[in-house]
C-alpha cells in the first residue's frame, strides 16, 4: 500500500510496491486519457530549492495530465526561504495547501526531514549528490518497458562512475533483481566507488568487470547508460585528451552493439552522444523522458491513493 | 607494582583502551569530582595488552551510550562493601543523538539548527555509523 507514504530514497519501494507501480505506469502508457481526471481537485507543490528545470516540468506535466493542478517555487530567492524560513515550517504550510509535494534541494536530507513534518506525501526529486529516486524509477520503468524484464540483463555504465548519483541509486536499484551483470566503462580516475563494490556488488554475489573503452565491451551490452565526463574532474589535461573520444559515443561504435540494445542517458547530455546516434533506433534516451513523466503520474497516483478501480 | 586501594562503594571503569582513559576522564568532569578518583592508564592487561581504567569511590550517573561510543570494550563494575555486585559490558550504541555532529557541508543539519544529529550504527565490526540525513558514514566517530 502506497497511499500516503514519502518517496525519500529509491530504495524505500519493496520490489513487490515496484512492480505495483510499474504496472500502473504501463497501463497510463498505454491509454493515458483513462487516467486524465483522476487527480481532478488534487494539488501538487513544487518546492524547488535549486532550478531544475527538467525534472520540475516533467513532475508539473505529470500531475497536469491526471487533472491536477500545481503550485510551488522554482528557486529559493522567489519563496519565503530567502527570508530565513525553515523547512519544517515551510512544509507544514505548504501542507494546509496541498495534496503532496515534490522537493528539490541542493541540501542532503532535506526531503527526508520535509517528510519528518509532513501530513502529506513527500517526494524527493533531487537532494545534492544525494539521492534522485524517481530518476531510478524512470531507469527501471524505461528497461522494463523496453527490455520487458529488470532480471537476466547485462548493463555497461559509461563516463563518470564515481560521482555520478544517478548511476549509484540505479546500481543499487537493479542489484535487487535476479542475473544481472554490471561492465563498468570509465577512466580510473572515475571508476566506481570501492563501498558500492564492497558493501553492494560483492555482498549479493552480482558480477561486475571494469574496463577503460566501450569498444572492448559493446557486443556484449543488453544496456548502455551514458553518463557525461567532466573535464574538470581528471587529474591532468594529458589523460583527458587520451581518454575523452573513447566516451562518445557515435555510429561507429554503435555498430559492434547487438541490435535490441538499448541506449539510455539520463540527460541533459553535452557531447557524449553524437547526434548522429539519434537517429538509431536503439536511442532510446527521448523515450526514456516520456516514460520519466508515466512513472511519475503513477507515482503521484499511487501516494494520493486514487489509483482504486483504475 | 602501583599500589592504589580498593573501593568500597563506587565504580571500576575497567578495559578501557590505552590512551582512551583521559578521554573519559575529561568526558566525566572527574577533574572537579569532590571524591576520589584514579586514573590509571597502561596497566597491564591479557585480554588488551595494555589498558586504562578509572576508579570512582562514588556511585555517579554514567551516559552508557556515550561511553559506549568512545570505547566499547570498557567493563563498568559496580562496587558494594568492596565487592563487585554489578558488571554491565558496554557496546556500541543502535542510535545516538547529538553525541555525534555531522561535518558534511552538504548536509541539511549545517543550516538547519533546530534539527537532531542522529547517527544509526550500520557496521558493528567497523563501528561505523551514518548520519540520518545526508546518510554520510563515520567509521569509529568523534565523539
Amino acid at each position: 500500500m502506497l497511499k500516503g507514504r514519502h518517496l525519500i530514497d529509491p530504495m524505500d519501494f519493496t520490489l513487490e510496491e515496484m512492480d505495483e507501480l510499474f504496472e500502473l505506469a504501463g497501463k497510463m502508457t498505454e491509454k493515458p486519457e483513462r487516467y486524465s481526471r483522476i487527480c481532478n481537485g488534487k494539488i501538487l507543490a513544487t518546492l524547488f530549492y535549486e532550478p531544475s528545470t527538467r525534472t520540475r516540468l516533467s513532475f508539473e506535466a505529470a500531475m497536469l495530465r491526471l487533472g491536477g493542478s500545481t503550485l510551488g517555487f522554482s528557486e529559493p530567492n522567489s519563496s519565503s526561504v530567502a527570508k530565513g524560513e525553515s523547512i519544517a515550517d515551510t512544509i507544514r504550510t505548504v501542507a494546509c495547501y496541498a495534496d503532496i509535494a515534490v522537493m528539490r534541494s541542493p541540501k542532503e536530507g532535506a526531503p527526508r526531514v520535509a517528510s519528518m513534518y509532513s501530513d502529506i506525501p513527500v517526494i524527493n526529486a533531487g537532494d545534492g549528490g544525494h539521492h534522485h529516486p524517481t530518476q531510478t524509477l524512470t531507469d527501471l520503468f524505461t528497461i522494463k518497458s523496453l527490455k520487458k524484464r529488470i532480471s537476466n540483463l547485462t548493463v555497461g555504465f559509461c563516463g563518470d562512475l564515481k560521482f555520478g548519483r544517478t548511476v549509484h541509486s540505479l546500481i543499487k536499484a537493479m542489484s535487487r533483481y535476479e542475473k544481472i551483470q554490471f561492465i563498468f566503462i570509465s577512466p580510473e580516475e572515475l571508476r566506481i566507488p570501492d563501498y558500492i563494490k564492497e558493501m553492494v556488488l560483492k555482498k549479493e554475489n552480482i558480477g561486475f568487470v571494469e574496463v577503460e573503452r566501450m569498444e572492448e565491451v559493446m557486443g556484449s551490452l543488453d544496456i548502455l547508460y551514458m553518463t557525461r565526463v567532466q573535464r574538470e574532474r581528471f587529474f591532468n589535461e594529458e589523460d583527458y585528451l587520451r581518454l575523452k573520444d573513447t566516451y562518445i559515443l557515435d555510429k561507429d561504435k554503435m555498430k559492434a552493439a547487438k541490435e535490441d540494445m538499448i541506449v539510455l542517458h539520463p540527460l541533459p547530455r553535452v557531447n557524449e552522444i553524437s547526434y548522429e546516434v539519434d537517429r538509431d533506433p536503439r536511442a532510446c534516451y527521448f523515450k526514456q523522458v516520456r516514460y520519466g513523466m508515466y512513472v511519475r503520474m503513477a507515482l503521484i497516483a499511487k501516494l494520493l491513493g486514487v489509483d482504486e478501480g483504475c | 607494582m602501583l599500589n592504589i586501594n580498593g573501593i568500597v562503594k563506587g565504580l571500576v571503569i575497567d578495559h578501557i583502551r590505552a590512551g582512551l582513559g583521559i578521554k573519559i576522564f575529561n568526558y566525566l568532569g572527574l577533574d572537579k569530582a569532590g571524591f576520589t578518583v584514579a586514573l590509571i592508564m597502561n596497566a597491564p592487561s591479557t585480554k588488551l595488552g595494555r589498558k586504562d581504567m578509572i576508579k570512582i569511590e562514588n556511585v555517579i550517573d554514567l551516559d552508557y551510550t556515550v561511553l559506549g561510543l568512545i570505547d566499547h570494550n570498557i567493563t563498568i563494575n559496580v562496587i558494594e562493601d568492596e565487592r563487585i555486585k554489578e558488571k554491565i559490558k558496554l557496546k556500541l550504541p543502535r542510535e545516538v543523538e547529538n553525541v555525534i555532529r555531522c561535518k558534511n557541508p552538504r548536509c541539511i543539519t549545517s543550516v538547519e539548527k533546530y534539527l537532531p544529529h542522529v547517527f544509526f550504527l550500520v557496521d558493528e565490526d567497523r563501528g561505523e555509523y551514518r548520519c540520518r540525513y545526508c546518510e554520510e558514514s563515520y567509521p569509529l566517530p568523534e565523539v
